[in-house]
């Protein structure tokens, strides 16, 4: 890949970034039109995709982003009011530029209608708030007249600028900032040299200084921080408001601290050191009497909330290409294999000197393990923000008022599972949208609120993820299913079913129990795909519902593809790993147990009756068969299913391997693992034995 | 590249399964490893012989001489298992095939390789390659990506599940 190439593709990247962060911005803003981080958020990132865009000849899109930039800039200053048609302007424009990256791909031929028509609604929105300006601005007295508070009135800012060491090789110069900054403004600049290594050690092309500026300006914070707009993301920038007559008055002590906290030397690294060496001066001043602990402690966390957002700001990202993160978890898998295989030599040696440093190795991959497979996990977060969208458009296109609500954007999965969840969850929701919640008028007539409601939410449950998606339109109606599938042949007509097994059959495939076919759903994958692929994440689905009231689909997904927590038992001489997941308990299976069941495969645990599998007989293993065998029961399908194996060995950290294209046919197994001699054991899929 | 290896010298690792001496392109061999313990997929035809640890990966493991009809492969001090990459549906993997003793490495010329006999052997012409002429002796060249192709695979397993459903039923 050439060099420019490179630069066009970390281009793309960062753009497509910054456009679903716009997304999410703008619907923010939508919500609540009051938000003005949101606001200044979605400025910067188009300021930023405008910027970069022309520094790497994407010229289109820096000149077509121009023009939305210019509007925002006006919503920022609160000249232009948050409407809906800008909302849906400021949309259409992420959507158009999003095309316009992958026009640069070559996928598609530009379409400059669409985008002229843009231009000119964004202009004309322009036009109209020049207008009005005066109108406008006596309309909005109940809310702030600027979305800027510090812009207006004279302010004295406190800049920190320690610009990274390779500024120069990037073509930045700082002394060009620092004469922007001289333009805005009354302004002292202050020079740090302590920086600036031994002239033998010195490299010309780096820049060892950093500056202290005080500026006193009234152009508001914002106008400052564009001026490190280009250089935030790899310079430690610090601006602070040190004079802002109406807040410092009460609480002068709090401004001490943060000029000690200022004038100690923090090396942009450790900021979180800095953020305890803070600490200790808030207990200083507490001891010595001077503030309270509250004031203290309140001045603290607000500081601690700018540098956790400065921090996640800078830190979050390096770009690694997910085929080398699969390679490291491969490598980590093996790892955990052999020193499973070194502890149990170890304990077969018994050697003294040999147990601590075992010990340790084990720590050490256990520690490795869980920090490699960390890496892999995101927060489900990114895939819901995804919804709001959708929900958005598909409901204003249905003519319908749905609120989607969700919870649990934090909880994390393994990368893989997230994208491949991707599909069904759009397919769940489309479903609610378009066949689950009524319209208004019809909703009001049964006495539920006019705006729907679509729940999605995550949560952690033991070593798994459950989603559920909810939602309070008119649910399934068994009746209409039972009779539905017993036309397709789905079920016999006598069958007697629980309503849960009629509502499962809404999973087999050519189900639907709608009668139109819309251009949203009934069409393309059906609920059958979305089983299918959650069943190969090693997932179930579940299905509730109460007619009239909404329906609720449960998903449960395993944290991670790769480890799981298995049962390692044995039949004859091989080895099989049972999911513990789904294992409920184990017990014996005596010989009186088998005679009690009169050739019946099943048992009384308990007083309960649970039949039962014998894989030795499944698998057609006929040699040495034990007096006393035992009995795994697990949870199949919300049943209780009992495996009659040899032994249980006991709980074994399992490495999935494939079993390869070549075991593609097998159906009992879902994948194979390695044991600490080097023997290879089974993973039995407990679903597919039944 | 199967074109280019008949049109060029070549090197083919040979091997006996039975009497008979096959050959493999060399390119296609990853390794040859002592034969060891295999462990049973249950419910799979009876060539598919299992799955062995290759240092730390799960590699299945076949018997060619059940796979060409002949009896199962008895382990000797020869037996070996040859690793090899073979594509399947698009997809490079690697399996490993028993054999009852490896051979040599052979270069073989372009003009000493003929095209398969239409009858003659006990296997599909389809899986043949070419027939290698050494010292007036026959070898025979596996086109091994053929004899493994998914349909060979599935064509076997379903006749081997019927049987089993039958069982079941009765």
């Amino acid at each position: 890949m050439s060099e420019s190439n490179r630069f066009m593709d970390a281009y793309r990247q960062e753009a497509e970034e910054l456009l679903s962060e716009i997304e999410q911005a703008i619907l923010d803003i939508e919500d609540d039109p009051e938000d003005r981080e949101a606001v200044n958020r979605l400025f910067r990132c188009m300021h930023t995709i405008k910027g970069s865009g022309s520094m790497f000849g994407f010229d289109a899109i820096a000149e077509f982003t121009h023009h939305v930039e210019t509007v925002l800039d006006k919503v920022r200053a609160g000249l232009v009011p948050v409407s809906k048609r800008l909302i849906d302007l400021v949309l259409a424009s992420r959507d158009q530029i999003m095309m316009m990256l992958n026009e640069t791909e070559g996928h598609q031929k530009p379409d400059t209608g669409t985008r002229q028509k843009i231009i000119e609604s964004l202009n004309a929105m322009l036009f109209e708030s020049e207008n009005d300006k005066t109108l406008s601005a006596e309309k909005d007295i109940g809310r702030p007249p600027s979305f800027d508070t510090t812009q207006g009135k004279d302010m004295t800012y406190r800049i920190r600028f320690r610009p990274n060491r390779e500024i120069f090789s990037r073509g930045m110069d700082p002394a060009l900032l620092l004469d922007e900054l001289r333009e805005m403004g009354d302004c002292s600049i202050m020079a740090h040299t302590d920086g600036i290594p031994s002239i033998e050690k010195l490299d010309p092309e780096s820049c060892y200084l950093y500056w202290d500026i005080i500026l006193v300006t009234a152009k508001g914070i914002n106008a400052v921080r564009d001026i490190f707009i280009f250089v935030e993301d790899d310079c430690d920038i610090r601006i602070d408001i040190v004079e802002a007559a109406e807040q410092n008055v009460e609480e002068p002590v709090p401004r001490l601290g943060e000029i000690l906290v200022e004038r100690g030397d923090v090396i942009p690294e450790t900021v979180t050191k800095a953020l305890s060496e803070q600490k200790k001066i808030g207990e200083l001043l507490v001891d010595s009497g001077s503030v309270s602990r509250g004031k203290v402690e309140s001045a603290l966390i607000e500081q601690q909330r700018l540098e956790k957002q400065r921090l996640s700001a800078r830190v979050g990202t390096v770009r690694v290409p997910s085929d080398r993160l699969d390679k490291l978890v491969n490598l980590v898998g093996e790892l955990v294999i052999t020193q499973a295989r070194l502890s149990q030599v170890s304990a077969d040696m018994n050697h003294a000197e040999l147990v601590n440093p075992v010990e340790e190795i084990e720590r050490l991959t256990t520690e490795l393990r869980d920090s490699v497979l960390n890496i892999r996990m995101m927060p489900i977060g990114t895939t819901f923000s995804k919804f709001r969208r959708l929900v958005r458009d598909l409901s204003a296109e249905l003519g319908k008022d749905i609120a989607l609500i969700t919870e649990g954007a934090e909880t994390e999965l393994d990368k893989t599972v997230i994208e491949r969840l991707d599909d069904p969850l759009v397919h769940m929701i489309r479903n609610c949208i378009d066949h689950g919640i009524e319209p208004p008028a019809e909703r009001k007539k049964k006495n539920k609120p006019e705006t729907g409601t679509i729940r999605l939410a995550a949560a952690h449950k033991g070593a798994n993820v459950v989603i559920t998606i909810e939602d309070d339109g008119i649910g399934l109606d068994p009746d209409a299913i039972r009779l539905k599938a017993i036309e397709k042949g789905l079920i016999p007509k006598e069958a007697e079913l629980t309503e849960k097994e009629i509502l499962s059959r809404i999973f087999a495939p050519g189900f639907s129990t709608s009668e139109k076919i819309t251009n949203l759903s009934g069409r393309g994958v059906g609920m059958d795909v979305v089983k299918k692929t959650i069943e190969s994440l090693r997932g179930t689905v579940d299905v509730s519902s109460v007619k009239g009231k909404g329906t609720c689909i449960t998903l449960k997904l395993p944290l991670t593809l790769a480890i799981i927590n298995g049962l390692l038992v044995t039949i004859g001489d091989s080895y099989y790993v049972l999911p513990l997941a789904t294992v409920e308990e184990c017990t014996e299976l005596t010989k009186e147990d088998v005679e009690k069941a009169h050739g019946a495969n099943i048992m009384n645990v308990r007083g309960e009756i649970v039949p039962y599998v014998r894989l030795r007989d499944h698998f057609e293993m006929k040699e040495n068969k034990p007096d006393l065998e035992h009995i795994v029961i697990a949870d199949v399908y919300d049943k209780r299913i009992g495996f009659v194996v040899d032994h249980v060995v006991g709980g074994h950290q399992t490495v999935i391997k494939s079993l390869g294209p070549a075991f593609k046919g097998v159906k009992d197994v879902s994948g194979a693992t390695i044991l600490g001699d080097g023997t290879v054991a089974l993973i039995l899929d407990v679903n597919a034995l039944v | 590249m199967t074109d280019i290896g008949i049109m060029e010298n070549s090197q083919y690792l040979t091997f006996k399964l039975d009497q008979e001496v096959y050959a493999l392109d060399i390119i296609q061999v990853r390794e040859v490893l002592d034969f060891t313990e295999v462990t049973k997929v249950p419910r799979m035809p009876e060539f598919m012989r299992g799955v062995i640890n290759l240092r730390g990966g799960v590699v299945p493991v076949v018997d060619l001489r059940l796979k060409f009809g002949m009896s199962i492969t008895e382990k000797t001090v020869d037996t070996c298992i040859i690793i090899m990459e073979i594509s399947l549906e698009g997809e490079s993997t690697l399996l490993g095939a028993l054999a009852d003793s490896v051979q040599e490495v052979l270069t073989l010329e372009p003009d000493q390789i003929e095209p398969p006999p239409r009858i003659g052997t006990r296997l599909k012409t389809e899986f043949i390659k070419g027939m290698g002429k050494k010292n007036d002796e026959f070898v025979i060249i596996l086109d091994i990506d053929k004899v493994f192709s998914s349909e060979e695979l599935t064509l076997l397993q379903d006749a081997e599940e019927e049987p089993v459903l039958k069982r079941a039923e009765s």
